[in-house]
C-alpha cells in the first residue's frame, strides 16, 4: 500500500524538479505528502526552493525522517528514488530523526557542491588511492555508530600528514566546500557524519606515534591513532592512557580530544583539559596552528588549545596531540557490588573517596534494568552475583603500587560497608580475566541497548543526589511503553539515561523531550556531560549555557571559520551561526 | 569423604610475559600472579561435589614460597574449608617432586578424591596428576569434562576429552581426577565468603615434616622467545608473487 503512494508522490516530485523553473512553488501534492506520513512513515522532499516547504511543515508540526533507515526497507530497490538520477543541484530537507519535533535543517545554499575539478585537485594533493568515491565505502562512513544519522557525502579524503590536511582545507575554504572531520566514527550525537554532502576528511591514515618520553610519560602522536593501539604501545613501557572508554577499539585520539571524551577513569586522572599538554590543529583556511608543547607548565599567553578540546571539529581539525600519560601501576583490584537503593550507592561513593582515597580509579554504577539487558543480549556474560537480583550494582576499581596493601584496604573498606548495610552483596575479581568480565558488563550496556531495539540516549551531568530521581520520573512518565535504563559514571556525577523501546516512536519521544532537558536545566545540570552536542543537541545549548556565553562562542566560531565550512549544522544552533 | 584439591600460583593468564634478560626463565617480578585457571576449575568441581552431598570437606593444598598463601586464601574465599601450605623453594619444584609431596599429603589427610588441574599454564607439563596416581597406585581419570559420582558403589564416571573425541571411564574411588576447560565455570569469590575465609585455618608443613626429597634430575638450561614473525609485504603483481614464491620462499 505504501509503495503505491510512494511511487505516485515521488513521480510527481520528479516531474517538478526536472522542470527548469525551480522557483515553482512546491507541489500541490504536498498535501498528499502530509497525509501519507505517519509516525513510522517517511517522506522525502525534493526541490530547489526549500523555503516554501518550511511554513507548511512548521504548521503541520511533523517529523520528516531522513531518507535512510526506513527507506532501506522499502525504497532501496525503487529506481525512481535513487539519488543518482538527481544530478546537479539537489536541495534536500533533512529533518532530524527523533530530536525536537519542529527542527529542520536545510542545506546551506552557500556551500558549493563537488565537481570533477575538485576531484582532480584532491587527487593531485593526496594521490588517487586516498580520494574515495565508491558507494559501498562511503555508505559506512556516512552512517554513525548508532545508525541514527546518515549523510550523503560523495567524497572521502584520507590525508596522511598535517600538510595534506592544510592543503585540503585551504582548497575547500576557497571553494566554500563544507567538510566533516572524521576519526573512528564512534560518536553518539551524530557529530562525526555528514548531514548533507559535506566532504569527509578521515584522519585514519595519520596514525603514527611521533615520540614518547619514558621518563615523563609524555606521548606525542598523530590524531588518527586508535586509542587501544596507544594503550598497548604504552603498556610495553609501563604507562597507560589517562582515558579509557568502551569504544577504545575504534575511536581515535584526535576525536577523543575534539570531543573532550570522559570515560571510565576520569575520577582518577581528570579530564583531557588537564592531561593534554599540546595540540597541533589546522584551521579552516589551512593555517597550521602549532601548539604542540610537551611542557607541564607554560603560562605564556592565552592557552588556545582549550578552545579546540571539546570543539567537536567545528573550530579546526586536530592533527597531532601531545598527552601526559600516567605510569601503569601494578596493583589493580576490581569489585562488583550490589546495593539495595540509590541512596546507598551515593553513600558508598562518599565512603570510597574517603577510605580508598588515592587508590580509587573508577566508580561506575548500573541499575537492575541495565544488568538484565546485558545478560539477555550479550554472549559470554554471566551475573557475578547470581544469588539474587539487586536494584543497583556498583563497580569499584582501585589502582595502586602495592598489591597486598591495596587488597587489604579494599577488603577492609568493603567489609565495613557491608557491616554498615551499604552493600548487600559483592564479588572481588581474583584475576585479570575475572576483572575483564566485570568490566565487560559495564562497558557492554551500550551495545546491549543497541541490540534490544530502538534506544533514546541521554548523557547528563547532575548533582549526585538527584541523579536517579530523573530515571524514576521517566519510568513514571513512560510506564510500560518503554524500558528506562540508568547507568554511568557515578564518580563524576554523570548519568547515562537510556530509554529502550521496541522501535522508534514519536509518541515516546514527545514524552522524553523536552522534559529531560528542562529537568536537567532546572537542576543546573548539563544536557551533555561527555558526549558533546554534535547534531543531536545543536540547538539545545541554551539549556545549559547562558545567552551571552553562546554569543561569544558564535563570535569565536565566525572568527576562526568565517565561511562555516568545518562541521556545519552542529554544536552551536545553526540559526546563530549562518 | 574428604576431597583434596592441589592448586598452583602462576603468572596471570592475561599478562603478556617476557623472558628474563639472562634467559633463565620468564620475568615474574612485579607481574600479576593468580591461581592457575585449571586449578580454579578443579576447586569449583570439588565445591560442587561437596554441595551435592557427596563429600564433607574440601581441602586446598599448595606448595612453594610464602606468597602461595595468597592463592590459598583465594581458594578459601571460593569456599574451600581448609588449606595446607607446604613451604618449598620457588625454583626447582618440578612435577615429580610435586607428585611426591602430594603423595605424602594424601597419606596424612586420606582424601577420597584428589582433584588437580590438567596442567599449569606456566610450564604446560600435564604430568603431576598422572605421576601422583602412579605413586599412590590409584586409578586416574584425566582431562575430565564431566564427573558423576556414585556414593554407594564408591566410583566416579568421568567423561574425558581426548584427541579422538570423548571417552567415558569408570574409576573406583579413591582416584585422581584432572580437570579440563569445559568441566565447569568457576564461581566468583563473593564478599561474605572472603570474610569467612579470614578465619579458616591454613596449616603449614615443611618438607622435612613430610620426609620428601625434591632433588630433581631436571635442569632448565635456557628459555628463549620463539622467533618473531616477519612482517608480510604487499606485492604489486602476480609475476612478482610467483618470483617471490619461487626464488625466496622456495615453495614452487
Amino acid at each position: 500500500m505504501k509503495m503505491e503512494k510512494w511511487r505516485a508522490i515521488t513521480y510527481t516530485l520528479l516531474q517538478h524538479s526536472l522542470k527548469k523553473n525551480f522557483h515553482h512553488p512546491i507541489n500541490p501534492n504536498f498535501r498528499s505528502l502530509t497525509r501519507s506520513s505517519s509516525t513510522s512513515g517517511h517522506t522525502y522532499a525534493f526541490g530547489r526552493t526549500c523555503e516554501r516547504l518550511k511554513p507548511t511543515l512548521a504548521h503541520k508540526k511533523w517529523n520528516i525522517q531522513p531518507c535512510v533507515h526506513p527507506l532501506k526497507n522499502c525504497m532501496s530497490h525503487h529506481p525512481l528514488v535513487s539519488a543518482k538520477i538527481f544530478s546537479g543541484n539537489i536541495c534536500r530537507i533533512q529533518c532530524r530523526y527523533f530530536a525536537s519535533l519542529t527542527t529542520k535543517i536545510q542545506r546551506n545554499p552557500l556551500f558549493s557542491t563537488i565537481n570533477s575539478d575538485d576531484i582532480s585537485h584532491f587527487e593531485k594533493i593526496l594521490g588517487e588511492k586516498n580520494v574515495i568515491q565508491e558507494e559501498e565505502k562511503l555508505d559506512t562512513v556516512n552512517t554513525d555508530w548508532m545508525r541514527k544519522y546518515k549523510g550523503s557525502s560523495k567524497l572521502m579524503l584520507q590525508p596522511r600528514s598535517t600538510e595534506e590536511v592544510s592543503q585540503i582545507l585551504k582548497y575547500c575554504n576557497s571553494r566554500c566546500l563544507a567538510v566533516v572531520p572524521q576519526g573512528g566514527n564512534t560518536g553518539l550525537v551524530g557529530g562525526s557524519v555528514p548531514v548533507f554532502d559535506e566532504v569527509i576528511i578521515n584522519t585514519g591514515s595519520m596514525n603514527s606515534i611521533i615520540s614518547f618520553d619514558k621518563v615523563s610519560g609524555i606521548l606525542v602522536c598523530e590524531a588518527g591513532c586508535i586509542l587501544e593501539n596507544l594503550i598497548s604501545f604504552l603498556d610495553s613501557w609501563g604507562f597507560i592512557m589517562p582515558l579509557d572508554l568502551g569504544a577504545k577499539g575504534s575511536c581515535q585520539i584526535g576525536g577523543n580530544v575534539s570531543t573532550n571524551a570522559g570515560g571510565l577513569r576520569l575520577v582518577r586522572y581528570g579530564s583531557l583539559h588537564g592531561t593534554v599538554l599540546g595540540l597541533e590543529a589546522v584551521l579552516a583556511n589551512g593555517t597550521v596552528l602549532d601548539m604542540l608543547g610537551t611542557l607541564r607548565k607554560d603560562n605564556t599567553g592565552y592557552d588556545l588549545k582549550h578552545l579546540f578540546i571539546g570543539s567537536e571539529g567545528s573550530l579546526g581539525i586536530i592533527s597531532k596531540v601531545s598527552i601526559l600519560t600516567p605510569p601503569k601501576l601494578s596493583s589493580v583490584n576490581l569489585a562488583f557490588l550490589a546495593c539495595k537503593d540509590y541512596f546507598s550507592c551515593q553513600k558508598l561513593l562518599m565512603e570510597a573517596k574517603r577510605r580508598l582515597g588515592e587508590i580509587l580509579s573508577a566508580f561506575e554504577f548500573l541499575d537492575s534494568h541495565a544488568l538484565d539487558l546485558v545478560l539477555k543480549h550479550l554472549d559470554g556474560v554471566r551475573n557475578p552475583l547470581p544469588a539474587s537480583m539487586h536494584n543497583f550494582y556498583v563497580l569499584i576499581e582501585t589502582t595502586g603500587s602495592d598489591e597486598s596493601s591495596d587488597k587489604q584496604k579494599l577488603e577492609a573498606f568493603l567489609l565495613h560497608s557491608m557491616e554498615g548495610g551499604l552493600i548487600s552483596d559483592g564479588a572481588i575479581a581474583q584475576d585479570i580475566s575475572q576483572a575483564s568480565s566485570f568490566w565487560h558488563i559495564r562497558e557492554g550496556v551500550a551495545e546491549a541497548l543497541m541490540k534490544a531495539g530502538a534506544v533514546y540516549k541521554y548523557d547528563l551531568s547532575l548533582p549526585v543526589e538527584k541523579m536517579y530521581d530523573l530515571v524514576e520520573e521517566m519510568r513514571i512518565r513512560l510506564g510500560s511503553v518503554a524500558d528506562v535504563v540508568g547507568f554511568g559514571h557515578l564518580g563524576d556525577g554523570n548519568l547515562h539515561l537510556n530509554i529502550s523501546a521496541p522501535q522508534y516512536d514519536d509518541a515516546i519521544l514527545a514524552q522524553i523531550e523536552p522534559f529531560v532537558y528542562e529537568w536537567t536545566s532546572k537542576h543546573h545540570g548539563s544536557i551533555s556531560a561527555e558526549h558533546g552536542l554534535g547534531l543531536m543537541k545543536a540547538d539545545k545549548i541554551h539549556y545549559s549555557k547562558s545567552t551571552e556565553a553562546v554569543q561569544l562562542m558564535t563570535s569565536i566560531k565566525k572568527l576562526l571559520d568565517p565561511n562555516g565550512i568545518l562541521n556545519p549544522y552542529k554544536v552551536l544552533p545553526p540559526s546563530l551561526v549562518s | 569423604m574428604k576431597i583434596m584439591v592441589a592448586i598452583k600460583r602462576v603468572v596471570d593468564y592475561a599478562v603478556k610475559i617476557r623472558v628474563k634478560a639472562d634467559k633463565t626463565g620468564v620475568e615474574t617480578n612485579n607481574v600479576k600472579m593468580s591461581m592457575n585457571p585449571f586449578c580454579e576449575i578443579a576447586l569449583e568441581e570439588a565445591l560442587r561435589i561437596r554441595e551435592a552431598g557427596f563429600a564433607s570437606e574440601v581441602v586446598a593444598v599448595s606448595m612453594g614460597p610464602a606468597q602461595c598463601v595468597d592463592t590459598l586464601r583465594t581458594g578459601l574465599a571460593m569456599g574451600a574449608d581448609r588449606a595446607i601450605h607446604v613451604d618449598a623453594p620457588a625454583a626447582g619444584l618440578y612435577p615429580l617432586s610435586v607428585a611426591k609431596i602430594l603423595r605424602a599429603l594424601v597419606d596424612v589427610e586420606k582424601p577420597g578424591i584428589l582433584i588437580l588441574g590438567k596442567q599449569a599454564i606456566d610450564d604446560d607439563c600435564n604430568q603431576t596428576g598422572q605421576m601422583v596416581a602412579g605413586l599412590l597406585n590409584w586409578p586416574q581419570a584425566t582431562f575430565a569434562s564431566k564427573v558423576v559420582l556414585d556414593k554407594e558403589k564408591q566410583l566416579a564416571t568421568v567423561d574425558r576429552e581426548v584427541d579422538g573425541g570423548l571417552e567415558t571411564l569408570c574409576v573406583d574411588l579413591p582416584a585422581v581426577i584432572t580437570t579440563d576447560l569445559r568441566l565447569n565455570q568457576p564461581r566468583y569469590a563473593t564478599l561474605p565468603n572472603i570474610m569467612k575465609a579470614k578465619s579458616k585455618p591454613i596449616k603449614k608443613f615443611k618438607l622435612e615434616d613430610l620426609k620428601v626429597d625434591i632433588k630433581s634430575d631436571l635442569e632448565i638450561v635456557e628459555v628463549t622467545e620463539p622467533p618473531k614473525r616477519k612482517a608480510g609485504i604487499i606485492v604489486s603483481s602476480v609475476d612478482e608473487l610467483i618470483d617471490k614464491l619461487k626464488n625466496e620462499a622456495h615453495v614452487i
